[in-house]
């Protein structure tokens, strides 16, 4: 309190209609930034909400593929989208999860060498490495040089790159916060500092990192460079991720996109709306269980 | 540690969380400092003073223990060089990444007819194949730093709202809300960019057309909704959330001496901010701001259901207020056609440019970031 005082008296002695003035124009520009941020995120929501709800609640969204659907016609759904953006995803983390984890690790328990130093600033490279260029890696590597056919397995491995960054960055946040105190317990007990880890640090750090994974999964599935280069969109169900073209749920909007100023037929535009809706659904849905379990996860002694 | 306490610290973990997924290079491993993530919601407060946080985890602790019994487990061993051996993938991929554009792209380059880095053209159809980047690079750096210089004063102000001026139980929904924009996939913006937010620009555009026409960076040269003018603001929503992350993180570990130094001035709340707040954070909000701008460099998606692409030929403006296309939206635009190497080649060269570009700017943050570190 006696900070207080003083401040509001000198405020209002050294006659501060400027200081005054200047401060309140500060808070109020400080309080409209957020409402700046605000707005574009309220309009967006309500936007896709408001045209995709309808189409969401149409029969047979969730279960039909666009098999022999156009944009003449009203219909079809989003599973054939839903099982290929599941299927790339599913893969990329069974790949991105065991990698990220041995570097997360290997930065934390291991850190402080020359490699370690290396690896942390790589990580931070591929952080900022831009969907396309790694998309782009992946086609250079697997279809120019390798021959292979566009499929939805090289979409995954395109968003290994972009998922293992996310995972490595919340495995070490969540080790740093594994007390030192359990690891020096378990020495003391003769436990071998590799036994210490996986059986002590890594399940203390247990649930943090799950909220990683889900936040890489949250990352990953809006994707759609990669799409585009590495496997085109077929509107009918494709389960196979080694050959042939699938559906994707940010794949389906991009098709849809072409028709979209079409006057005639809104049932592209429908679609459109609805998948954004169903993919904001499913990407925020994930992003905010992570941040439950992340609040409800506990490292403590 | 009281409940609430550890409530606080998991919920800023929470948030410190969705700032890694973008932006790890954060200052994330300061040596010294208890909380990694910027958890001193309340510097100095007892949540951070547990002893059993403010010891990092130091690498190699334990390894004394059997050290002094003068044998290496087998375990150890296979275990150390297994995450060693994780890291070193990284740093190779990384590096195959480098070595895999320019191989594909050199050959492409070496039979361009035209300067690669001066050309405007973009032919690589035809049997001769004739392209220059100049375009590209500079929509890609036009819509960037438009999209940063309009981000960067907004992300500040929300910072400073979420640290120094909201109360602490509007500050985390505050914080909440800036994250969520971060979790709207890219290809959405696009579609509400242009659908819905471009066509409402007109106005602006008019107006500023008309009273700032006569410089060419606001001249009016399409009435296609698909400008940069456009982009740029798309781009700007879309990193908005990971800049405020940045500057959050770093003004909430404003010295507690330099707040009460300046409050014993008898300073106002905004002279507080600007002797004390704003100076300390301003390395990290420059290495934030630039992060951003990595970010706003390779965005695909969006920019490209945006952009319109002017026709080629087509004279060069440097106007806001006019179409383009960026090094991202130029690759996904032509990735259906891909089919023969050397076309194809063109792209990567693209590719390898952007990715240069974005490399630079992201190791340049990441430098900004351990400078400070070296000083703080």
């Amino acid at each position: 309190m006696t900070a207080v005082v003083p401040t509001t008296t000198l405020a209002g002695s050294s006659k501060g209609g400027v200081r005054a003035f200047k401060n309140s124009l500060a808070t109020v520009l400080v309080t409209a930034a957020f409402g700046i941020a605000l707005i574009p995120l309220v309009w967006l929501l309500w936007t896709v909400v408001s045209k995709g709800l309808k189409t969401l609640t149409q029969s047979g969204w969730w279960t039909s593929s666009q098999r022999n659907i156009t944009f003449r016609k009203p219909g079809g759904g989003v599973w054939h989208a839903i099982l290929g953006t599941a299927e790339q995803v599913l893969l990329c983390t069974l790949i991105s999860v065991p990698i990220a984890l041995l570097v997360g690790i290997y930065l934390i328990e291991y850190g402080g060498g020359r490699l370690a130093k290396l690896t942390s600033f790589m990580v931070d490279i591929l952080t900022g490495i831009p969907s396309i260029v790694a998309a782009l890696f992946i086609y250079a590597v697997f279809i120019t040089t390798f021959h292979g056919q566009r499929a939805g397995i090289y979409v995954s491995l395109a968003l290994v790159m972009l998922m293992v960054p996310v995972i490595v960055r919340t495995t070490e946040e969540m080790l740093k916060l594994v007390p030192n105190e359990l690891r020096e317990a378990s020495y003391a007990l003769g436990v071998p500092k590799w036994k210490t880890i996986v059986k002590i640090v890594v399940p203390t750090a247990f649930s943090g990192i799950v909220t990683g994974i889900m936040l890489g999964i949250a990352r990953v599935a809006g994707e759609t460079a990669p799409l585009l280069i590495l496997v085109g969109y077929s509107p009918d169900t494709n389960s196979n991720l080694l050959s042939g073209f699938q559906g994707s749920l940010p794949g389906m909007i991009y098709a849809q996109v072409p028709q979209l100023g079409n006057t005639r037929f809104h049932y592209a535009a429908d679609r459109m709306w609805g998948t954004a809706l169903t993919l904001i659904i499913i990407v925020m849905g994930l992003n905010l269980v992570a941040r439950l379990v992340a609040r409800r996860s506990k490292v403590s002694n | 540690m009281t409940d609430q306490e550890s409530r606080d610290r998991e919920r800023a973990r929470a948030m410190a969380e969705r700032e890694a997924t973008h932006a790890s290079d954060t200052p994330d491993d300061y040596r010294g400092n208890a909380d990694p993530n910027g958890v001193g919601v309340i510097p100095s407060s007892s949540a951070l003073a547990t002893p059993a946080l403010a010891d990092a985890p130091v690498s190699g602790s334990g390894v004394g223990a059997f050290g002094a019994r003068g044998k290496v487990r087998i375990g150890d061993k296979v275990f150390r060089y297994l995450t060693a051996g994780a890291g070193m993938f990284v740093c190779i991929l990384i590096t195959l990444v480098a070595v895999f554009l320019l191989a594909k792209a050199i050959p492409s380059i070496a039979n361009d007819k035209v300067n690669f880095f001066t050309s405007r053209a973009w032919q690589v159809s035809g049997s001769t194949l004739e392209f220059g980047i100049v375009d590209l690079l500079w929509t890609t750096v036009l819509s960037s730093v438009f999209a940063m210089l309009l981000a960067v004063p907004v992300a500040i102000g929300i910072a400073l709202f979420i640290t120094q001026y909201a109360p602490r139980q509007l500050a985390r929904p505050v914080a909440f809300v800036v994250d969520l924009l971060a979790a709207i996939p890219s290809i959405v913006y696009g579609v509400f960019g242009i659908t819905v937010f471009a066509p409402k620009l007109h106005g602006i555009i008019d107006f500023l057309n008309r009273y700032l026409g006569w410089i060419p960076l606001f001249k009016k040269q399409i009435s296609d909704p698909g400008t940069v003018f456009a982009g740029g603001i798309i781009l700007a929503i879309m990193i908005l959330p990971i800049i405020t992350a940045i500057a959050r993180e770093v003004y909430e570990r404003t010295p507690r001496e330099n707040v009460e130094a300046a409050w014993a001035l008898g300073a106002t709340k905004w002279e507080m901010v600007r002797l004390s707040v704003l100076p300390y954070g301003k390395p990290g909000v420059i290495s934030g701001a630039m992060l951003g701008l990595g970010r706003a460099l390779g965005e695909t998606i969006a920019i490209t259901l945006i952009l319109v692409a002017p026709p080629s030929g087509a004279p060069f403006s440097p106007s806001l207020f006019y179409g383009g296309e960026t090094f991202a939206s130029k690759i996904a635009n032509a990735a259906a056609e891909f089919n023969n190497p050397t076309q194809t080649g063109a792209y990567i060269a693209a590719g390898l440019v952007l990715f240069v570009l974005t490399f630079a700017v992201n190791a340049a943050a990441r430098i900004v970031v351990n400078r400070r570190r070296e000083f703080s």
